[in-house]
């Protein structure tokens, strides 16, 4: 099991002909993702990653019966693609591209609340199910098969403690990288929601960042309805505020919001340990698989 | 990205908001004949991005030629928190009977643009929000609408604005709205927007936070950003022409890496383990050599560092690519000028391992013994 994706999914990448779209295209492929078509405006009837091109994403569904959309088109455009996306009824988008104007995310935020089109990002790794099916660009060989489900903002964040957990024998049901940016669209509590329901995923690892509230969210959504044991770790304690850690979503607030310490005692007074260290996050979860 | 309060004042003057009548100035006899020009009261404003300008000293109200020579003379070239003063605003003093809150941003929980008003103007907002957040309505706004004309007038209701200027501060609310959409506005603020005697109201302050990943579409406010550059932190400069994710800290462990989460939680490990982070450091997704040599450049150059640690966890990021820039970097010494950690893991790790001039640097194989080891360096170096 797992949640999200897996082998059966169809995908059509957008913006499969530029260097990013292709190089992941075939990543994907090769990791054993069904890549069914490429969807770019012009370049309909050609080919790309030995999948067919077609001009909108509407075709490549009518077509190829596409029911997920990874996105790599570059800023200026993405947000068009998202909607492009979330207008052609698909189950689930998926958007890579970093640095999309929040006013542009905005809009696309209020178009999430009225369809049934699940987003996951933008500015984010995409997700894995280890064995089965990756969408985005996480580096496929340090994942490995197994019941732990992990949620993240940060890309190479995930690998980091990916790797701790998989150097240990733990596995993976799936990977999710939520992204970095102030306004996204699945969030912790949706994935900590998906994960719960998961019967093969035992224990759940949550990386969080400063900046916003989701993880306090999360942390009430965990103390309310989760069950599944979830073991924390947060990014940026020494951060100071006002400054941009790199992530446009991750500042503290002139007035103190976003702070780790904040985030770190919710999810403790929610029963969430949160490591000092990747490798704390290991053990803990190595003790709830006992 | 952040404008300079003369910039974003002329940005809402040119939209119709009032402003005080002003002038830039750079020099004492500029900030003189401003002053004169415009007629005493005047205020002489230090023009740097840090909040809380008048209660260190970069704001003073002048009433006489050498009181203005005396504000001209203490204001221009200070250091005003880390930054110089290159420029004042000279601006005619306003009689004002109230002074109000308006602003602009987006509330990321609700994923919305929120309108703020507010009759406690003229003190930090964060600390009214926090102390008394009943004294500030709120309104929040269906972006794909934008604010609807009630909208500002509720607004303004709801926050207990005197009914004589309630028309005034509605209009100036929906212009900065406006404007907040029209230039893809991070924050919009007016702090304060002041009440006169006659019932006029005019913006004292202005503040403009422009979303900077916007900026591609923003042509006239990215030469904005230019001109006002040369104001910020020198190493902060280097790092805009670079185009790095750096932000300058006070320790002495450098920091480089790949991908926000990772080096952020790279400066933890350095504080757990003892260190003091001197900077965050972020070369981005996919860096070629010549951007990690760039990388390593630019932590050297801070004076503060005194050891570096180098983590990269490759996706997109090439262990080889990462290997030959910091080859790159350190051969061109004779002398490497402060000790390197590197710890290499992802894609073509080994690769990468097999190209490092291991002479130069320190290998780690873990996270925690590379910030560790950096962490030791630092304080032998400190030690000396």
């Amino acid at each position: 099991m797992s949640v999200l994706v897996d082998d059966d999914t169809r995908v059509v990448v957008q913006g499969i002909t530029g260097g990013e779209g292709k190089f992941h295209a075939e990543q994907m492929m090769e990791y054993g993702t069904n890549i069914v078509a490429g969807a770019v405006p012009g370049k309909g009837g050609q080919e790309a990653a030995g999948v067919p091109v077609y001009d909108t994403v509407h075709e490549a569904v009518e077509e190829e019966n596409a029911d997920t959309s990874v996105i790599f088109v570059p800023p200026a455009f993405a947000g068009d693609a998202v909607f492009e996306a979330l207008d052609t009824d698909l189950d689930l988008a998926v958007a890579i591209t970093e640095g999309i104007p929040t006013q542009d995310m905005a809009r696309v935020n209020k178009r999430l609340s009225e369809t049934d089109t699940r987003l996951i990002g933008p500015n984010c790794p995409g997700l894995i199910t280890p064995g089965e099916a990756k969408l985005g660009i996480l580096p496929g060989n340090i994942f490995a098969e197994g019941n732990v489900g992990l949620v993240s903002r940060s890309g190479t964040l995930t690998y980091q403690v990916v790797d701790n957990l998989t150097n240990r024998g733990i596995g993976q049901t799936t990977a999710i990288g939520i992204g970095g940016d102030p306004i996204i669209g699945t969030d912790f509590v949706d994935a900590l929601e998906l994960f719960e329901n998961d019967d093969e995923t035992e224990a759940i690892v949550m990386c969080g960042e400063i900046g916003g509230e989701d993880e306090e969210e999360a942390a009430a959504f965990i103390d309310d309805y989760v069950d599944t044991p979830v073991a924390g770790f947060i990014a940026g304690r020494t951060a100071p505020p006002g400054k941009r850690m790199g992530h446009a979503g991750a500042i503290v607030s002139g007035s103190g919001t976003g702070t780790a310490e904040s985030k770190i005692s919710a999810l403790n007074d929610a029963g969430v340990p949160v490591g000092d260290t990747p490798e704390e996050v290991a053990d803990h979860i190595e003790e709830f698989l006992g | 990205m952040k404008l300079h309060e003369y910039q974003a004042k002329q940005v809402f003057a040119d939209a119709g908001i009032p402003t005080p009548e002003s002038q830039l100035a750079s020099d004492v006899d500029g900030v003189l004949t401003a002053a004169q020009e415009i007629g005493y009261p005047v205020a002489v404003k230090a023009q740097v991005q840090v909040g809380g300008r008048g209660k260190a000293g970069g704001i003073e109200l002048v009433d006489t030629d050498e009181e203005a020579r005396e504000a001209a003379e203490s204001i221009i070239g200070m250091d005003l928190k880390g930054y110089h003063v290159d420029q004042v605003l000279v601006e005619g003093a306003v009689d004002f009977v109230d002074e109000l809150y308006v602003g602009i941003t987006m509330d990321r929980g609700e994923g919305k643009p929120v309108a703020m008003v507010s009759t406690k103007g003229g003190v930090n907002i964060e600390e009214v929000a926090e102390e008394d957040p009943d004294a500030i309505a709120r309104e929040h706004i269906d972006p794909s609408f934008g604010m609807h004309p009630y909208q500002a007038r509720k607004a303004v209701y709801d926050a207990g604005v005197d009914p004589a200027v309630a028309r005034d501060v509605s209009s100036v609310l929906t212009t900065l709205y406006q404007l907040w959409d029209d230039r893809d506005g991070a924050d919009a603020e007016i702090n304060p927007l002041m009440v006169t005697a006659d019932d006029e109201v005019i913006a004292a302050d202005a503040v403009m936070n422009i979303d900077e990943d916007a900026l591609f579409r923003q042509p006239e406010l990215a030469e904005m950003e230019a001109e006002a550059a040369g104001s910020g932190d020198d190493l902060e400069q280097k790092a805009d022409e670079y185009n790095f994710d750096y932000v300058r800290l006070e320790g002495n462990t450098g920091i480089i890496g790949n991908g926000a989460g990772l080096v952020m939680t790279t400066l933890d490990l350095v504080d757990h383990y003892g260190g003091e982070p001197a900077n965050f450091l972020d070369v981005g997704g996919g860096a070629k050599a010549e951007r990690i040599a760039n990388a390593l450049d630019m932590v050297f150059s801070d004076d503060n560092v005194d050891s570096v640690v180098f983590n990269i966890f490759g996706g997109i990021t090439r262990g080889d690519e990462v290997a030959r820039g910091i080859n790159e970097a350190l051969e061109q010494f004779d002398e490497i000028p402060k000790p390197v950690v590197v710890r290499l893991a992802g894609t073509n790790w080994e690769e990468g391992m097999e190209i490092l001039n291991e002479d130069l640097v320190t290998v780690e194989q873990t996270l925690e013994d590379a910030v560790q080891r950096a962490v030791e360096y630092a304080e032998e170096v400190n030690d000396q």
